[in-house]
């Protein structure tokens, strides 16, 4: 049975890292751009929740309210003002910027936050659970899950239902004819940051509600999401949320051996589906 | 008529290649005008001049009486500047309403009923209305020039640039295709049209450009044009292993 419970803890947990990485799947997808600071993008957001959770007292979740916007903005004016400035063939150029913005965003928080560890409270949430039989499921990490459903079928919707997903993908494809149908492959791409930074602050909220974090947890949350792209296959967002599962539930398995273990066992699951399906397991069909 | 486009000056160069060298021309509103010129005169250059692809090394683009030389390609697609491509490039992984669709709703800036009217409208016109909810990746070259033409189309053109869309087509096609065109421009459209197949061009335009090294070395009355000294030579003499 402690089995069976690492698994199902491991399965919800992966919605989470699901979170952390889909957003990096879309900007990866749209724009060919490799967001290092990512994972401090969502330590940002969960310090942005400290401050909107303190200040305005309210509920974690409630914060969300003001935390995607914020967010959502800060994102549109980061690839607008300074990350479209150095897109082009080579995706060398953003990948370096991003790197500096990783290292620039963990000093600043470290100034203004010191690096005592940080928790949200969302009180009896955080200890709420659902028994069946044996079993004990955790209110909050199926929330997650339930909530990292809604947003990779909100994220799907909007990618082949809506204009702004055609208008990503019509860019994605070719921008230079894109722009030739009228498509400013600048607001594109700082639409693409938005929503992506949308998600991050989604992500940023569960994960200072689940767990602490400090200015320096940004790096692990960035490989979590790497992997979860990887292992589920690039550009594809359902397959970004079975990596994510595969992650957890490695991690869940590994720690259940062995508590040290957790984190490399999912380091392990990563390199064995890399070794055996160097693409991941659902690659986009089309290029 | 008024002036819808006009070229003062333009000129542009790849190192020792001149693809534009001091090129003058006017376009009024209404008009239908066809380029001419060997294989590496600078036709598409051209083209890719007046949608903003290319940034000419000096001279000005004027549209609609508006400077447009500094504007971006996006802009004047929106200002209403169209064009089809010589080498079709579609949004393969795109169905083909969806490419046309995002003409509509970008190029044209049209609210989403009123793009899916105009893009089915567009559709209709040249043809491609059953391949509608097919990947763009799977038309063949035929229809993928068609879906050139429809994009163009959909974005609410006043001025439409076609680039050699009638090569390679069988004889049926091409009068289905110049059919085509005539509707577009009775439509109030003005059409610049680039073509090697001559007696298509002249069934539609009612002026003739010849382009030969980045210069215009004639421009006026179609038949007058073709009997010229210079096309006789530069051209017609050339034309041969175009
Ligand atoms: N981006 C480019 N860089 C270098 N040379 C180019 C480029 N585009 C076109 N050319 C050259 O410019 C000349 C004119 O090309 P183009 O305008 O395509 O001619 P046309 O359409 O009349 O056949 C050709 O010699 C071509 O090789
Ligand atoms: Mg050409």
């Amino acid at each position: 049975m402690v089995w069976v419970n690492a698994i199902i803890q491991g399965i919800l947990i992966g919605g989470l890292y699901a979170l952390f990485a889909a957003g990096l799947s879309l900007i990866f997808g749209i724009m060919r751009l490799v967001n290092i600071a990512h994972g401090d993008l969502i330590v940002v957001a969960a310090f942005i929740g400290l401050v909107v959770t303190s200040m305005l007292d309210l509920h974690p979740l409630a914060s969300l309210i003001v935390v995607i916007p914020i967010m959502a903005l800060l994102g549109y004016a980061l690839q607008y003002c300074l990350l479209n400035q150095t897109m082009g063939n080579d995706i060398l150029p953003p990948l370096l910027v991003t790197f500096g913005l990783s290292v620039i965003l963990q000093n600043g928080l470290l100034e203004a936050f010191s690096a005592d560890p940080q928790k949200l409270n969302a009180g009896v949430l955080e200890t709420a659970s659902l028994s069946m039989g044996s079993l004990n499921i955790g209110v909050l990490p199926l929330l997650m899950f339930i909530v990292a459903l809604a947003v990779i079928a909100g994220l799907q919707w909007i990618f082949y239902y809506t204009a702004l997903g055609r208008a990503f993908r019509a860019t994605s494809d070719n921008a230079e004819i894109a722009q030739l149908m009228g498509l400013n492959k600048k607001h594109i791409f700082s639409m693409a940051m938005a929503l992506s930074l949308a998600v991050v602050a989604i992500a940023g909220i569960f994960l200072g509600t689940r767990t602490s974090f400090d200015p320096a947890a940004g790096p692990a949350r960035l490989i979590f999401g790497f992997e979860a792209v990887i292992i589920g296959g690039l550009g594809n967002l359902w397959g970004t949320l079975i990596g994510g599962i595969i992650l957890g539930v490695a991690q869940g398995i590994g720690a259940q051996i062995n508590p040290g273990w957790q984190q490399l066992a999912g380091h392990i699951a990563f390199l064995l589906v890399l070794a055996v399906r160097p693409t991941g397991l659902f690659p986009r069909v089309s290029h | 008529m008024s002036e819808l486009l006009r070229c003062s000056d333009l000129s542009k160069s790849f190192g020792s290649v001149t693809v534009a060298d001091s090129i003058n021309f006017s376009v009024s509103d209404g008009e239908a005008v066809g380029i001419i010129g060997p294989n590496g005169a600078g036709k598409t250059s051209l083209f890719n001049l007046i949608t903003g692809t290319l940034q000419p090394d000096s001279g000005k683009i004027h549209f609609q009486q508006a400077d447009i030389t500094r504007h971006s390609s996006a802009a004047r697609c929106r200002s209403g500047i169209a064009r089809s491509f010589q080498i079709p490039q579609p949004f393969a992984a795109m169905s083909v309403y969806e490419n046309v669709l995002v003409a509509a709703t970008h190029g044209a800036r049209l609210p989403a009923l009123k793009a899916q009217h105009q893009s089915i409208e567009a559709l209709r016109k040249t043809g491609l209305l059953e391949r509608a909810n097919d990947t763009a990746g799977s038309l063949t070259l035929l229809e993928r020039k068609r879906l050139e033409l429809t994009r163009a189309l959909a974005s609410g053109p006043a001025l439409l640039l076609l680039d050699e869309i009638a090569g390679g087509l069988t004889d049926k096609e091409c009068q289905s295709l110049i059919e085509t065109i005539q509707k577009i421009r009775s439509e109030n459209v003005t059409i610049v049209w680039i073509e090697h197949i001559v007696h298509a061009l002249l069934a539609v335009v009612d002026r003739l450009i010849v382009l030969d090294f980045g210069k215009v070395i004639a421009d006026g009355e179609p038949n007058a044009v073709m009997a010229s000294k210079e096309v006789q030579e530069n051209y017609l003499g050339l034309a041969a292993d175009a």
